[in-house]
């Protein structure tokens, strides 16, 4: 790229163009000059921050459409969920790449990322099995997505096999997203003493897995509204036609799925006889927006839109659940987490932590709208007009 | 297809048999190794001199073992700064050990007295259990040693560590977890008998010796002068026990050790939730491939009525017809 088109580029995308050059100064100083101090907050009482609250453990909940997607459309055959399967893949297989690219930033020796699962397995350690479903849920998704590519480059005979894996293919997706997502609430379940008792419990793995479905659909729901407002052009009569149908039929499943959700919460307050610390400070008060605001809000505009037929409730409901989930994971991972230490020793992140964050973001974004932009993402590929 | 199929399956049910074996590793009983060594510390001997600091530094400074098993040479007059022994002062990465200063209430809040730090060397460690690549090992000596050559730093170590005790080079390009071995390389390889921070103590405040001979020591010493220290050996229970101990004449909560913590070992607070992943791993493939194949059932089935259904229709037109 020349001078000049790169100064037309920023004129045109000032935002963009200033997130991306803070990005890859926060990237060099990161892994250059700075190293994890100078770029980050954290200490030794608090090893984790934002890369692993937002990046990993919200970055994994909302990629959770990819299987709930598949699921639907392959598994349990509902009409009209076809067309619903290919953006959904993409957005997962993106989401999880760059779960994996966010840990680099993250941990202390990115080379020996491969050593967990190759050369040395630490096999009681939780963190072990999110290691592996995330590498082999990785693969998968990059196996479903691959015929998008291949279709565009012009190798079919690669899609026409890969299409005949479907299935193989999406259990094994189901079956390492249902552990991963939650085992990533297993992460926490050896820090007892360091965890709020509102949101310490053993039930967490569970936890954790079904609101990764709602997750997941919500922000189906949620990007399915942002792409139709910027990417229409690209979108096929047949994705425009089942467009609402996929809306509503997750609104529907999303509102069941939080109301058994928002039960699932109380279950261990009430059998750990919890209910003081609800009306307790600060952290009581956390807990009651999260269920009443981010649970059972949408849960029930997800339950008006739908009867209602009414697309602007249930985009409304999306929003809001996709925000509730990332307050959960925040609770869980961050604001609920080291309860035990001192105000003044609590962490908060650093401006270059939430540039990376932001950069990552953008980078999804990116990527994308590039794939949908040259793929066929929105509608079906011409050399299967007959197909399917 | 359906080879594929059960390759596909095969190699999800490996997978999952890999991480299955995990609970084996952490969910039996373990009574911790016998003949294990420990240090006992008596809070109530100790004057807060810091020698055992400058003794650690000395010796895990000059006597180096590995990379990661380094601490920065320190000057002996850093250790006479007495700001330094604040009650929020902790282990960091270029000390394995430090001493706190407490003013407890249960001498009138003026009267100080002190506690070193240091890992406890848990007999079924956090960090072991939640380290994804075996880089934490308990020895049967007792010690708990960090194996920086696999470390990749995701630092879930210092997460799962209930006292707070592993810390990290944050402001290296290469760095490591750093925390106390018990100088178990030093004394493996004959250049100490007992742990730096043991032979610097001045007051006999830490003893070292076989782990049940401790216990044995801190309950005699309880009882030996009634009403003197709290009748409770602090890390002969908690998270399953410890090898390094405590007893004291003030509440152990006074002089920065949590008492809320329980005597499950960490390794069982996964373990059970980690003994549910390759039942999930079996059961669902069979679930969801079953009902794929229902679905599909019931869409022939249904698409073939509605053939039949037109076919008699039409039939039955043409036989109208041909009345």
């Amino acid at each position: 790229m020349n001078p000049i088109t790169y100064l037309k580029f920023v004129k045109e995308h000032p935002i963009l163009s200033a997130i991306f050059v803070a990005g890859v100064v926060v990237t060099v100083n990161r892994f250059f000059i700075g190293g994890l101090a100078g770029t980050t907050n954290l200490d030794n009482n608090n090893p984790w921050g934002i890369w692993i609250s937002f990046d990993l453990l919200c970055g994994v909940a909302l990629a959770a459409g990819g299987y709930t997607t598949t699921a639907a459309a392959l598994i349990f055959n509902i009409k009209g969920f076809r067309t619903a399967v290919k953006p959904a893949i993409l957005t997962a297989f993106l989401g999880y790449a760059f779960v994996v690219y966010a840990l680099l930033y993250d941990v202390g020796q990115p080379w020996r990322l491969p050593y967990p699962v190759f050369w040395s397995p630490g096999t009681s350690s939780v963190l072990f099995e999110v290691g592996l479903c995330v590498m082999l849920y990785v693969t998968v998704l990059a196996i479903e997505w691959l015929p998008n590519f291949t279709d565009w480059v012009g190798f079919q005979k690669i899609s026409h096999i890969i299409h005949k894996c479907t299935i193989p293919l999406t259990i094994m997706g189901i079956v390492l997203s249902t552990m991963h997502q939650s085992s990533l609430g297993m992460l926490y379940l050896i820090a007892p003493g360091k965890m709020h008792p509102l949101w310490y419990t053993y039930q967490l793995p569970l936890q954790f897995f079904v609101s990764s479905m709602f997750a997941g659909m919500s922000m189906v729901i949620f990007e399915g509204t942002i792409s139709h407002h910027y990417l229409h052009s690209r979108m096929s009569p047949e994705y425009n036609r089942d467009h609402d149908g996929v809306l509503f039929m997750f609104a529907k499943a999303c509102s069941i799925i939080m109301l058994g959700y928002f039960f699932m919460k109380l279950v261990p307050i009430a059998g750990e006889n919890k209910w003081a610390y609800i009306f307790d400070g600060k952290y009581g008060m956390m807990w009651l927006i999260e269920m009443f605001g981010f649970v059972a809000l949408p849960c029930f505009l997800y339950a008006v839109g739908y009867r209602s037929k009414n697309t602007g409730t249930i985009k409304v409901a999306s929003a809001l659940a996709v925000l509730g989930i990332v307050f959960n994971r925040f609770n869980v991972s961050w604001f609920g987490f080291n309860v035990h230490l001192a105000p003044d020793q609590k962490y908060f992140p650093s401006v270059q932590e939430v540039i990376v964050s932001v950069f990552v973001v953008t980078l999804i974004i990116l990527c994308f709208r590039f794939i949908s932009k040259y793929m066929a993402i929105f509608s079906d590929h011409p050399a299967y007009k007959d197909h399917h | 297809m359906k080879r594929r199929h059960f390759l596909g399956l095969a190699g999800a049910a490996t997978a999952t048999a890999l991480a299955g074996k995990a609970n084996a590793a952490g969910g039996h009983s373990f009574e911790g190794y016998p003949n294990s060594y420990g240090v006992l510390f008596d809070a109530s001997r100790c004057i807060g001199c810091r020698q055992c600091e400058i003794g650690c530094n000395k010796i895990n400074s000059e006597n180096v073992t590995k990379p990661w098993n380094t601490l920065p040479k320190k000057d002996p007059k850093v250790f006479e700064d007495l700001k330094g022994m604040n009650a929020k002062a902790r282990t960091d990465n270029t000390a394995y050990t430090v001493v706190n200063k407490f003013e407890p209430k249960a001498l009138g809040g003026k009267t100080p007295v002190f506690k070193k730090a240091q890992c406890m060397h848990c007999k079924e460690p956090a960090c072991a259990s939640a380290c994804f690549v075996n880089a934490f090992k308990k020895n049967p000596e007792g010690a708990v040693t960090y194996d920086g050559s696999v470390c990749v730093g995701c630092r879930y170590c210092m997460v799962a560590c209930p006292w707070d005790v592993p810390a990290y080079d944050y402001d290296k390009l290469i760095p490591y977890v750093q925390k106390c071995h018990m100088c178990h390389p030093h004394i493996k390889a004959g250049k100490a008998k007992v742990p730096g921070c043991v032979s610097a103590c001045p007051m006999e405040a830490l003893v070292w010796g076989k782990r049940e001979d401790l216990v044995k020591e801190a309950w005699s010493r309880i009882k030996a002068v009634p009403g003197k220290y709290l009748p409770h050996v602090y890390g002969e229970q908690e998270m399953g026990g410890t090898n390094w101990m405590y007893i004291s004449n003030v509440p152990f909560a006074q002089i920065g050790l949590r008492e809320d913590l329980g005597t499950t070992p960490a390794p069982q607070l996964t373990s059970s939730a980690l003994g549910l992943v390759p039942l999930v791993a079996c059961l669902w493939p069979v679930l969801l491939g079953g009902i794929w194949q229902i679905t599909k059932w019931k869409d022939k089935k249904a698409e073939d009525e509605k053939t039949q259904a037109v076919a008699e229709a039409v039939a039955q037109e043409r036989a109208k017809a041909g009345k």
